[in-house]
């Protein structure tokens, strides 16, 4: 009993640790600029961005919206490009040789810098220049994890399933995927951060002005400095979602097996 | 199955040469062994006496480099194929992800045996070694000893006529040791599968075996083959650990094992 409660107070401080932080932080920063009279185009203050936000919250979720379906469909094409090349460079050499260093170079990129590259293969009313910079983002990390994974069977599990005279099809179905499953929940972990990242950075570079990335950049180029700030919030929160997804079903994928 | 073809193993000059970095390593030299249908065989020797290397060639888990090895009349390739063996290996190999039920049907599931089916045979097996109750478990639910149990039902699922058992019992306590043994004996007259069991506990071997063979190291060798007179199956059980029979086969199997010396001197004849 006693225990329990101890251990809902280390909880309660766990979480309220943090907030009492971010509470402070927020009000040295109302000080500093109500004290200093900081120009609002230098920082505007807490206040001034929470009346901007209120003021455009359908405008926000919208970019948002707009801005994760990108990532979301960026996230699933690259990851199912990720975990195939995984399975075919965990099975054939050769194909190894062409991917994992072709992985490490994509992850070395700066792949964001490719979309003003890429609007003008689309045409700047397109989508996809941004769904595929996300894409391309997420693949590395996805396909290192999984093809680590997928190299992580037992040997005594190798034994079994010669012993059984399983087919190569049947010992990736019944004995490789399900131990690298955990991995690539890892990976799409570390993807969804990085993809978000890159989702919004690629609206940075002109194209269609739905996103979150396109609303800030404008709202700054007019002087709109707590509007700007407000969609960025916008930004932090969609990034949160993706993050906590992606936790979330790795935590499932692990409670199953007791990992 | 194949109890009628009357042996389950035969090895006639088998060798085993492992190429390493530093050189060819000879694990196994001039073999000679038969296993009779339904006999139960343990090899036994201290480690390196390539006592599993000899189980993995009948496994058909490595390939032997001299000498010939038939399982049921045909290479031990064909009767892996044919699925004419279970094996069990001292760590229960569990697939972490699946019920304790589903890791039963495996092999059953991979040789398509249907869903009603499996399920029924599953159950039997489960029934058997006394885990109905943890089917829907997940392997780390269970104790060390409970895992190694579902991995013998594993073995068992399709009704093997040889049994390939590498010291299966090697991480349990003894207490939970015995009882293992206790049943197993119990299964293996149940089901009259032949066994060929690998070990590194004399009594252990006493207990279960029909024939105890003691290898030797380097290279690894068949030094002595001892006939076990206990009796048989069923009648096994907590109280032939207290015979004298089975003391004095101890007693042999230990002679056996610390080799030369001991036999030299009883050639000796002290008396």
């Amino acid at each position: 009993m006693s225990g329990r409660l101890a251990g809902a107070g280390a909880g309660a401080r766990k979480v309220l640790a943090p907030l009492v932080l971010g509470v402070l932080v927020l009000i040295g920063w109302q000080q500093l600029v109500t004290v200093t009279g900081i120009k609002p185009y230098l920082l505007p203050s807490p206040t001034a961005i929470w009346d901007q936000l209120v003021q455009i919250v359908p405008l926000v979720v919208s970019a948002a919206l707009a801005t994760g379906a990108n990532v979301l469909v960026g996230l699933l094409l690259g990851a199912v490009l990720a975990i195939a090349a995984a399975i075919g460079a965990a099975r054939t050499r050769w194909f190894d040789a062409l991917m994992s260093p072709t992985a490490a170079a994509l992850s070395v990129m700066p792949i964001v810098a490719l979309a003003p590259a890429l609007n003008t293969m689309f045409g700047t009313t397109s989508t996809t220049p941004r769904r595929l910079v996300v894409a391309v983002v997420v693949f590395a990390p996805v396909f290192v994890n999984t093809l680590r994974g997928l190299r992580q069977v037992q040997p005594v599990h190798r034994d079994l399933m010669r012993a059984y005279a399983a087919t190569p099809a049947q010992v990736t179905r019944t004995v490789t995927i399900p131990g690298a499953l955990p991995y690539v929940f890892t990976g799409l972990r570390i993807a969804s951060s990085t993809g978000v990242i890159a989702a919004v950075v690629a609206e940075y570079f002109g194209g269609l002005q739905n996103g979150l990335g396109s609303r800030i950049t404008s709202a700054a180029a007019n002087s709109g400095y707590a509007r700007a700030w407000a969609f960025v919030l916008g930004a932090i929160v969609l990034g949160l979602v993706f993050y906590l997804a992606t936790l979330t079903a790795e935590r499932v994928a692990l409670a199953r097996q007791g990992g | 199955m194949n109890a009628q073809a009357g042996v389950a193993v035969q090895a006639v000059g088998v060798g085993k040469v492992f190429t390493t970095r530093s050189g060819a390593v000879t694990a196994l030299e001039d073999i000679d062994l038969t296993v009779a249908a339904g006999e139960f065989v343990s090899l036994i020797g201290p480690s390196g006496c390539g006592k599993s290397t000899l189980l993995r060639l009948v496994a058909d888990l490595d390939s032997p480099s001299s000498g010939e090895l038939t399982v049921f009349g045909t290479s031990a390739r064909a009767s892996r194929e044919g699925q004419q063996y279970g094996i069990a290996f001292q760590q229960a190999g569990l697939l972490p992800w699946r019920t304790v039920r589903a890791n039963i049907e495996l092999p059953l599931e991979l040789h398509g045996v249907g869903k009603r089916q499996r399920r029924a045979r599953a159950e039997e097996l489960l029934a058997l070694v006394g885990l109905t109750d943890f089917a829907a478990s997940f392997p780390h639910q269970l104790s060390g000893g409970m895992q190694q149990r579902v991995a013998i039902a594993r073995s068992l699922a399709e009704q093997p006529s040889l049994l390939l058992m590498d010291e299966p019992f090697g991480a349990l306590d003894e207490m939970t040791r015995e009882r293992m043994q206790t049943e197993l004996v119990r299964i293996c007259a149940e089901s009259g599968a032949a066994v060929l069991f690998v070990t590194h506990s004399i009594p252990e071997a006493v207990f279960l075996s029909d024939r105890v063979v003691v290898m030797s190291p380097r290279p690894g060798r068949i030094s002595a083959v001892l006939d076990i007179g206990l009796p048989d199956g069923q009648a096994r059980g907590e109280s032939t650990r207290e015979d004298a029979a089975f003391f004095a086969n101890v007693t042999a199997v230990r002679e056996a094992l610390h080799g030369g010396s001991v036999a030299d001197l009883r050639g000796v004849d002290v008396r």
